[in-house]
Protein backbone atom coordinates (compact mmCIF):
# COMPACT_ATOMS: atom_id res chain seq x y z
CA UNK A 1 0.00 0.00 0.00
CA UNK A 2 2.69 2.40 -1.01
CA UNK A 3 0.12 5.37 -1.65
CA UNK A 4 -0.13 5.58 2.61
CA UNK A 5 3.29 6.72 2.32
CA UNK A 6 2.21 9.88 0.28
CA UNK A 7 -0.68 10.71 2.76
CA UNK A 8 1.22 13.10 5.46
CA UNK A 9 0.51 12.13 9.01
CA UNK A 10 -1.20 15.03 9.91
CA UNK A 11 -2.04 18.07 7.85
CA UNK A 12 0.32 20.92 8.17
CA UNK A 13 -1.08 24.73 7.84
CA UNK A 14 1.64 27.08 6.89
CA UNK A 15 0.84 29.77 5.38
CA UNK A 16 1.31 32.94 7.51
CA UNK A 17 -1.98 34.47 8.38
CA UNK A 18 -0.58 38.35 7.31
CA UNK A 19 -2.02 37.51 3.71
CA UNK A 20 -5.55 38.06 5.22
CA UNK A 21 -6.07 41.29 4.55
CA UNK A 22 -8.10 41.98 7.71
CA UNK A 23 -8.34 45.50 7.71
CA UNK A 24 -10.95 45.35 5.03
CA UNK A 25 -13.65 44.52 8.79
CA UNK A 26 -12.97 48.03 9.82
CA UNK A 27 -15.61 50.83 10.10
CA UNK A 28 -13.68 53.30 12.02
CA UNK A 29 -10.30 53.65 10.97
CA UNK A 30 -8.08 54.94 14.19
CA UNK A 31 -5.89 57.86 13.37
CA UNK A 32 -2.82 58.77 15.42
CA UNK A 33 -2.47 62.15 16.53
CA UNK A 34 1.57 62.57 16.16
CA UNK A 35 1.60 65.91 17.39
CA UNK A 36 0.02 64.56 20.51
CA UNK A 37 1.34 61.13 21.09
CA UNK A 38 3.64 60.77 23.63
CA UNK A 39 5.22 57.56 22.25
CA UNK A 40 4.01 55.44 25.80
CA UNK A 41 3.79 52.56 22.76
CA UNK A 42 0.46 51.30 25.29
CA UNK A 43 -1.24 51.33 21.91
CA UNK A 44 0.92 49.09 20.63
CA UNK A 45 0.96 47.23 23.65
CA UNK A 46 -2.65 46.14 23.98
CA UNK A 47 -3.68 45.83 20.49
CA UNK A 48 -4.91 42.60 19.96
CA UNK A 49 -4.12 42.41 16.08
CA UNK A 50 -0.55 42.86 16.51
CA UNK A 51 -1.82 45.85 14.14
CA UNK A 52 0.82 48.43 15.52
CA UNK A 53 4.41 48.63 14.85
CA UNK A 54 6.89 50.67 16.54
CA UNK A 55 8.50 52.27 13.26
CA UNK A 56 11.86 54.55 13.53
CA UNK A 57 11.86 58.47 13.18
CA UNK A 58 11.65 59.95 9.92
CA UNK A 59 8.11 61.44 9.15
CA UNK A 60 7.34 60.03 13.09
CA UNK A 61 9.55 61.62 14.64
CA UNK A 62 8.72 63.34 17.42
CA UNK A 63 8.67 67.08 17.63
CA UNK A 64 8.93 67.31 21.51
CA UNK A 65 12.32 67.34 22.16
CA UNK A 66 12.06 65.88 25.48
CA UNK A 67 10.05 62.77 24.13
CA UNK A 68 13.06 62.64 21.09
CA UNK A 69 15.47 62.27 23.76
CA UNK A 70 13.77 59.31 25.08
CA UNK A 71 12.38 57.40 22.02
CA UNK A 72 13.28 57.35 18.87
CA UNK A 73 10.53 55.20 17.45
CA UNK A 74 6.68 55.69 16.96
CA UNK A 75 3.58 53.55 17.20
CA UNK A 76 2.52 53.17 13.45
CA UNK A 77 -0.93 51.48 12.60
CA UNK A 78 -0.65 48.25 9.70
CA UNK A 79 -4.45 49.43 7.70
CA UNK A 80 -3.54 46.23 5.98
CA UNK A 81 -4.42 44.13 9.13
CA UNK A 82 -6.11 46.83 11.77
CA UNK A 83 -9.93 45.36 11.91
CA UNK A 84 -10.87 49.00 13.50
CA UNK A 85 -12.19 47.23 17.27
CA UNK A 86 -10.81 50.90 18.72
CA UNK A 87 -8.75 49.00 21.68
CA UNK A 88 -5.97 51.57 21.14
CA UNK A 89 -7.93 54.88 20.95
CA UNK A 90 -9.55 53.60 24.26
CA UNK A 91 -6.51 53.23 25.97
CA UNK A 92 -4.60 56.08 24.71
CA UNK A 93 -3.89 58.11 27.84
CA UNK A 94 -3.44 61.30 26.35
CA UNK A 95 -6.31 60.54 23.77
CA UNK A 96 -4.47 61.04 20.32
CA UNK A 97 -6.29 58.16 18.50
CA UNK A 98 -9.15 59.16 16.88
CA UNK A 99 -11.79 56.40 15.48
CA UNK A 100 -12.73 57.98 12.07
CA UNK A 101 -15.54 56.31 10.23
CA UNK A 102 -14.11 54.82 7.03
CA UNK A 103 -15.56 56.36 3.53
CA UNK B 1 15.70 53.32 21.53
CA UNK B 2 12.38 52.66 23.35
CA UNK B 3 11.20 51.89 26.67
CA UNK B 4 8.91 48.87 26.38
CA UNK B 5 7.15 47.53 29.69
CA UNK B 6 6.68 43.94 28.42
CA UNK B 7 8.99 41.83 25.45
CA UNK B 8 8.86 43.66 22.12
CA UNK B 9 9.24 40.29 20.05
CA UNK B 10 5.81 38.74 18.74
CA UNK B 11 5.27 35.31 17.65
CA UNK B 12 2.00 35.88 16.75
CA UNK B 13 0.86 37.51 13.06
CA UNK B 14 -1.90 40.09 11.93
CA UNK B 15 -4.33 38.77 9.91
CA UNK B 16 -5.70 36.26 12.42
CA UNK B 17 -9.60 36.14 12.24
CA UNK B 18 -10.62 36.35 16.01
CA UNK B 19 -13.42 39.39 16.39
CA UNK B 20 -13.19 42.53 16.58
CA UNK B 21 -11.66 43.33 20.27
CA UNK B 22 -10.90 39.60 21.25
CA UNK B 23 -9.56 39.47 24.47
CA UNK B 24 -8.15 35.67 23.92
CA UNK B 25 -5.83 37.20 20.95
CA UNK B 26 -4.52 39.41 23.36
CA UNK B 27 -3.77 36.73 25.99
CA UNK B 28 -2.36 34.49 23.15
CA UNK B 29 0.31 37.24 22.47
CA UNK B 30 1.28 38.10 25.91
CA UNK B 31 1.77 34.59 26.78
CA UNK B 32 4.21 33.85 23.81
CA UNK B 33 5.81 37.20 24.12
CA UNK B 34 7.12 36.02 27.77
CA UNK B 35 7.43 31.63 26.61
CA UNK B 36 9.28 32.41 23.37
CA UNK B 37 9.84 30.59 20.69
CA UNK B 38 10.63 27.62 22.19
CA UNK B 39 7.52 26.37 22.88
CA UNK B 40 4.69 23.86 21.70
CA UNK B 41 1.15 25.13 21.93
CA UNK B 42 -1.86 22.02 22.09
CA UNK B 43 -5.32 23.61 21.56
CA UNK B 44 -8.70 22.10 21.16
CA UNK B 45 -11.86 22.94 19.88
CA UNK B 46 -12.40 26.67 20.61
CA UNK B 47 -12.65 29.85 19.44
CA UNK B 48 -8.63 29.95 19.56
CA UNK B 49 -8.68 26.28 17.17
CA UNK B 50 -10.39 29.03 14.21
CA UNK B 51 -8.73 32.19 15.18
CA UNK B 52 -5.25 30.83 13.05
CA UNK B 53 -7.81 31.58 9.51
CA UNK B 54 -8.78 28.63 7.26
CA UNK B 55 -6.79 26.19 6.22
CA UNK B 56 -3.86 26.66 5.36
CA UNK B 57 -3.44 29.57 7.36
CA UNK B 58 -0.84 29.54 10.55
CA UNK B 59 -0.50 32.62 12.76
CA UNK B 60 1.62 31.24 15.30
CA UNK B 61 5.64 31.20 14.62
CA UNK B 62 5.38 28.38 17.31
CA UNK B 63 4.14 24.49 16.46
CA UNK B 64 0.63 24.43 17.25
CA UNK B 65 -1.31 21.05 17.68
CA UNK B 66 -5.08 20.85 17.49
CA UNK B 67 -6.18 18.01 19.58
CA UNK B 68 -9.72 17.02 20.10
CA UNK B 69 -12.02 19.23 22.38
CA UNK B 70 -11.72 16.97 26.24
CA UNK B 71 -7.87 16.08 25.89
CA UNK B 72 -5.68 19.36 26.14
CA UNK B 73 -4.16 17.65 29.28
CA UNK B 74 -3.55 14.56 28.05
CA UNK B 75 -2.25 15.89 24.85
CA UNK B 76 0.59 18.53 26.71
CA UNK B 77 1.59 15.57 28.49
CA UNK B 78 1.98 13.58 25.32
CA UNK B 79 4.04 15.92 23.83
CA UNK B 80 5.95 16.38 27.16
CA UNK B 81 7.00 12.51 27.28
CA UNK B 82 8.13 12.45 23.74
CA UNK B 83 10.17 15.53 23.92
CA UNK B 84 12.06 13.81 27.28
CA UNK B 85 12.20 10.80 24.82
CA UNK B 86 14.40 13.10 22.25
CA UNK B 87 16.31 14.94 25.01
CA UNK B 88 14.59 17.90 24.84
CA UNK B 89 14.54 19.64 27.97
CA UNK B 90 14.20 23.47 26.89
CA UNK B 91 11.08 23.19 24.77
CA UNK B 92 7.89 24.79 27.05
CA UNK B 93 4.64 22.49 26.62
CA UNK B 94 1.51 24.35 27.05
CA UNK B 95 -1.95 23.73 26.64
CA UNK B 96 -3.88 26.62 25.48
CA UNK B 97 -8.46 25.64 26.06
CA UNK B 98 -11.37 27.86 26.70
CA UNK B 99 -13.34 27.77 29.58
CA UNK B 100 -15.85 25.07 28.57
CA UNK B 101 -12.66 23.02 27.14
CA UNK B 102 -11.37 23.33 31.08
CA UNK B 103 -13.69 23.61 33.09
CA UNK B 104 -16.30 21.31 31.69
CA UNK B 105 -15.11 18.73 29.00
CA UNK B 106 -11.48 18.27 29.47
CA UNK B 107 -11.75 18.53 32.84
CA UNK B 108 -10.53 15.18 33.90
CA UNK B 109 -8.09 15.07 31.12
CA UNK B 110 -6.20 18.17 33.23
CA UNK B 111 -6.70 16.96 36.70
CA UNK B 112 -5.11 13.41 35.54
CA UNK B 113 -2.06 15.68 33.98
CA UNK B 114 -1.53 18.03 36.96
CA UNK B 115 -2.11 14.38 39.15
CA UNK B 116 0.46 12.80 37.28
CA UNK B 117 2.95 15.77 37.79
CA UNK B 118 3.46 16.34 33.98
CA UNK B 119 5.63 19.05 33.85
CA UNK B 120 3.61 21.74 31.46
CA UNK B 121 1.37 24.83 31.56
CA UNK B 122 -2.23 24.74 31.08
CA UNK B 123 -3.52 28.43 29.82
CA UNK B 124 -7.73 28.60 30.31
CA UNK B 125 -8.41 31.48 28.46
CA UNK B 126 -12.11 32.41 30.31
CA UNK B 127 -14.33 34.30 28.27
CA UNK B 128 -16.85 32.24 30.51
CA UNK B 129 -18.82 30.35 27.69
CA UNK B 130 -18.91 28.52 24.58
CA UNK B 131 -18.40 31.57 22.42
CA UNK B 132 -17.22 29.47 19.18
CA UNK B 133 -20.46 27.56 18.64
CA UNK B 134 -22.32 30.40 19.74
CA UNK B 135 -22.35 31.71 23.28
CA UNK B 136 -23.94 28.55 25.13
CA UNK B 137 -23.06 28.75 29.18
CA UNK B 138 -20.36 26.66 30.54
CA UNK B 139 -19.70 26.51 34.22
CA UNK B 140 -17.41 29.10 34.27
CA UNK B 141 -20.03 31.38 32.99
CA UNK B 142 -20.99 33.51 35.72
CA UNK B 143 -24.19 33.96 37.73
CA UNK B 144 -26.48 36.53 36.34
CA UNK B 145 -25.02 35.97 33.17
CA UNK B 146 -27.53 36.01 29.88
CA UNK B 147 -26.08 32.91 27.15
CA UNK B 148 -27.99 31.13 24.83
CA UNK B 149 -28.70 28.14 26.76
CA UNK B 150 -29.74 30.26 29.94
CA UNK B 151 -31.86 33.32 27.92
CA UNK B 152 -33.75 35.09 30.50
CA UNK B 153 -37.01 36.38 29.65
CA UNK B 154 -39.92 36.48 31.82
CA UNK B 155 -39.35 33.50 33.49
CA UNK B 156 -35.66 34.93 34.10
CA UNK B 157 -33.42 31.74 33.17
CA UNK B 158 -30.25 33.15 33.35
CA UNK B 159 -27.69 31.64 34.43
CA UNK B 160 -28.85 31.25 38.34
CA UNK B 161 -25.34 28.61 39.64
CA UNK B 162 -21.84 30.76 40.46
CA UNK B 163 -19.25 30.59 38.50
CA UNK B 164 -17.31 27.20 39.10
CA UNK B 165 -13.40 28.05 40.40
CA UNK B 166 -11.01 25.73 38.21
CA UNK B 167 -8.20 27.58 40.16
CA UNK B 168 -9.56 26.46 43.42
CA UNK B 169 -10.35 23.01 42.04
CA UNK B 170 -6.35 23.07 40.81
CA UNK B 171 -5.30 24.39 43.98
CA UNK B 172 -7.50 21.25 45.85
CA UNK B 173 -4.70 18.83 43.39
CA UNK B 174 -1.84 20.11 45.42
CA UNK B 175 -0.68 22.16 42.59
CA UNK B 176 2.86 23.71 42.71
CA UNK B 177 2.13 27.19 40.67
CA UNK B 178 -1.47 28.08 39.75
CA UNK B 179 -2.64 31.99 39.10
CA UNK B 180 -5.10 34.21 37.90
CA UNK B 181 -4.45 36.61 35.05
CA UNK B 182 -5.73 38.92 32.87
CA UNK B 183 -5.30 41.00 29.38
CA UNK B 184 -5.62 44.70 31.23
CA UNK B 185 -2.30 43.96 33.34
CA UNK B 186 0.14 42.94 30.73
CA UNK B 187 3.22 43.47 32.96
CA UNK B 188 1.56 41.06 35.59
CA UNK B 189 0.78 38.40 33.26
CA UNK B 190 3.95 38.54 31.58
CA UNK B 191 5.86 38.02 35.26
CA UNK B 192 3.35 34.86 36.07
CA UNK B 193 3.93 33.41 32.82
CA UNK B 194 7.76 33.97 33.47
CA UNK B 195 7.26 32.33 37.14
CA UNK B 196 5.40 29.49 35.76
CA UNK B 197 8.84 28.83 33.57
CA UNK B 198 10.84 28.56 36.55
CA UNK B 199 8.77 25.33 38.05
CA UNK B 200 9.25 22.23 37.63
CA UNK B 201 5.59 20.07 37.14
CA UNK B 202 1.84 21.37 36.58
CA UNK B 203 1.30 24.95 36.01
CA UNK B 204 -2.36 26.14 35.80
CA UNK B 205 -3.01 30.02 34.48
CA UNK B 206 -6.31 31.30 34.21
CA UNK B 207 -6.99 34.20 32.01
CA UNK B 208 -9.92 36.37 31.91
CA UNK B 209 -10.56 37.08 28.46
CA UNK B 210 -13.17 39.40 27.78
CA UNK B 211 -15.32 38.68 24.38
CA UNK B 212 -16.92 41.34 23.19
CA UNK B 213 -19.40 39.12 21.01
CA UNK B 214 -20.47 37.11 23.77
CA UNK B 215 -20.44 39.77 26.40
CA UNK B 216 -22.34 42.09 24.30
CA UNK B 217 -19.98 44.72 24.92
CA UNK B 218 -18.19 47.62 22.79
CA UNK B 219 -14.87 45.74 21.29
CA UNK B 220 -13.30 48.63 22.41
CA UNK B 221 -14.00 48.40 25.42
CA UNK B 222 -12.26 44.83 26.24
CA UNK B 223 -8.90 45.99 27.97
CA UNK B 224 -11.13 48.13 30.05
CA UNK B 225 -13.45 45.63 31.08
CA UNK B 226 -10.48 43.01 32.18
CA UNK B 227 -9.52 45.93 34.38
CA UNK B 228 -13.07 46.52 35.96
CA UNK B 229 -13.30 43.04 36.37
CA UNK B 230 -10.18 43.06 38.92
CA UNK B 231 -10.77 46.53 40.60
CA UNK B 232 -14.78 45.51 41.30
CA UNK B 233 -13.04 42.05 43.06
CA UNK B 234 -15.29 40.13 40.31
CA UNK B 235 -11.87 38.27 39.22
CA UNK B 236 -9.20 38.99 41.78
CA UNK B 237 -5.73 38.66 40.60
CA UNK B 238 -3.85 36.25 42.78
CA UNK B 239 -1.06 33.63 42.89
CA UNK B 240 -1.32 30.43 44.59
CA UNK B 241 2.99 29.36 44.79
CA UNK B 242 4.22 26.37 46.71
CA UNK B 243 0.98 26.33 49.21
CA UNK B 244 0.83 30.40 49.74
CA UNK B 245 -1.58 32.72 48.14
CA UNK B 246 -0.22 35.85 47.15
CA UNK B 247 -2.74 38.54 46.08
CA UNK B 248 -1.23 40.59 43.21
CA UNK B 249 -3.29 44.01 43.57
CA UNK B 250 -5.83 44.73 45.62
CA UNK B 251 -6.80 48.21 43.53
CA UNK B 252 -9.03 50.53 45.04
CA UNK B 253 -12.79 48.90 45.06
CA UNK B 254 -15.26 50.02 42.52
CA UNK B 255 -18.90 48.80 42.50
CA UNK B 256 -19.66 45.27 40.46
CA UNK B 257 -22.11 47.78 38.96
CA UNK B 258 -19.39 49.41 37.05
CA UNK B 259 -18.35 46.27 35.41
CA UNK B 260 -22.03 44.51 34.71
CA UNK B 261 -23.40 47.87 33.32
CA UNK B 262 -21.25 47.87 29.83
CA UNK B 263 -21.73 44.32 29.36
CA UNK B 264 -25.34 43.14 27.57
CA UNK B 265 -24.92 40.03 29.14
CA UNK B 266 -26.15 41.62 32.60
CA UNK B 267 -28.44 43.86 30.88
CA UNK B 268 -32.00 42.01 32.44
CA UNK B 269 -30.52 42.44 36.07
CA UNK B 270 -32.64 44.54 38.33
CA UNK B 271 -30.78 46.72 41.58
CA UNK B 272 -31.75 43.67 43.94
CA UNK B 273 -30.10 41.38 41.77
CA UNK B 274 -26.77 43.67 41.40
CA UNK B 275 -26.66 43.85 44.95
CA UNK B 276 -26.20 40.09 45.37
CA UNK B 277 -23.56 39.90 42.93
CA UNK B 278 -21.89 42.68 45.00
CA UNK B 279 -22.53 40.97 48.73
CA UNK B 280 -21.63 37.60 46.88
CA UNK B 281 -18.35 39.27 45.71
CA UNK B 282 -17.27 41.10 48.91
CA UNK B 283 -17.75 37.65 50.27
CA UNK B 284 -15.15 36.01 48.15
CA UNK B 285 -12.59 38.53 48.54
CA UNK B 286 -12.78 38.07 52.02
CA UNK B 287 -12.00 34.61 51.89
CA UNK B 288 -9.65 34.97 49.58
CA UNK B 289 -7.78 37.75 51.74
CA UNK B 290 -8.36 34.69 54.31
CA UNK B 291 -6.61 32.11 52.62
CA UNK B 292 -3.85 34.82 52.05
CA UNK B 293 -3.29 35.29 55.43
CA UNK B 294 -3.80 32.12 56.63
CA UNK B 295 -1.29 30.40 54.33
CA UNK B 296 1.49 32.91 54.78
CA UNK B 297 1.58 32.51 58.72
CA UNK B 298 1.54 28.73 57.82
CA UNK B 299 4.31 28.88 55.68
CA UNK B 300 6.43 31.40 57.10
C1 LIG C 1 -16.43 16.49 21.66
C2 LIG C 1 -16.90 17.77 21.09
N1 LIG C 1 -18.06 18.31 21.50
C3 LIG C 1 -18.48 19.48 20.99
C4 LIG C 1 -17.73 20.16 20.06
C5 LIG C 1 -18.22 21.46 19.50
N2 LIG C 1 -17.51 22.63 20.01
C6 LIG C 1 -16.47 23.16 19.35
S1 LIG C 1 -15.86 24.53 20.07
C7 LIG C 1 -17.02 24.46 21.29
C8 LIG C 1 -17.08 25.52 22.35
C9 LIG C 1 -15.81 25.75 23.07
O1 LIG C 1 -16.01 26.58 24.17
P1 LIG C 1 -14.79 27.06 25.05
O2 LIG C 1 -13.95 25.91 25.41
O3 LIG C 1 -15.31 27.89 26.16
O4 LIG C 1 -13.94 27.96 24.04
P2 LIG C 1 -14.45 29.29 23.29
O5 LIG C 1 -15.13 28.86 22.04
O6 LIG C 1 -15.36 30.02 24.21
O7 LIG C 1 -13.23 30.08 22.99
C10 LIG C 1 -17.86 23.34 21.13
C11 LIG C 1 -18.99 23.01 21.98
C12 LIG C 1 -16.50 19.57 19.65
N3 LIG C 1 -15.70 20.18 18.77
N4 LIG C 1 -16.11 18.39 20.18
S1 LIG D 1 -8.23 49.73 16.23
FE1 LIG D 1 -7.83 47.75 17.25
S2 LIG D 1 -6.90 46.49 15.62
FE2 LIG D 1 -6.73 48.61 14.95
S3 LIG D 1 -4.72 49.31 15.66
FE3 LIG D 1 -6.23 49.91 17.24
S4 LIG D 1 -6.18 48.21 18.72
FE4 LIG D 1 -5.21 47.43 16.82
S1 LIG E 1 -16.35 34.90 19.90
FE1 LIG E 1 -15.26 35.95 21.54
S2 LIG E 1 -13.51 34.68 22.10
FE2 LIG E 1 -14.30 34.00 20.11
S3 LIG E 1 -13.01 35.09 18.59
FE3 LIG E 1 -14.85 36.31 18.96
S4 LIG E 1 -14.29 37.74 20.60
FE4 LIG E 1 -12.76 36.10 20.57
MG1 LIG F 1 -15.26 29.97 26.29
Amino acid sequence: MSYLDEIPITPIADKPSTANRTGTWRTFRPIIEYEKCTRCMICWKFCPDVAITLENGGEYEATNDKIKQMVDKAPVIDYVHCKGCGICANECPVNAIQMVKEG
Amino acid sequence: MVKLTIPEEEYMLPGHVACQGCGATIAMRYLLKALGGKTIVSIPACCWAVIPGVYPSRTLEVPLLYTAFETTGASISGIRAALDMMGDTETTVVGFAGDGGTADIGLQSLSGAVERGENVIYVMYDNEAYMNTGIQRSSSTPAGAWTTTTPGGSKKEWKKRPKKSVIEIMIAHDIQYAATLTVSYPEDFIKKVKRAMEIKGPKFLQVLSPCPTGWKSDPAKAVELARLAVQSRVFPLYEFDHGKYKISMKPKQVPVREYLKPQGRFRHLTDEEIETIQMHTDEQWEILLAKEKFTNELYK
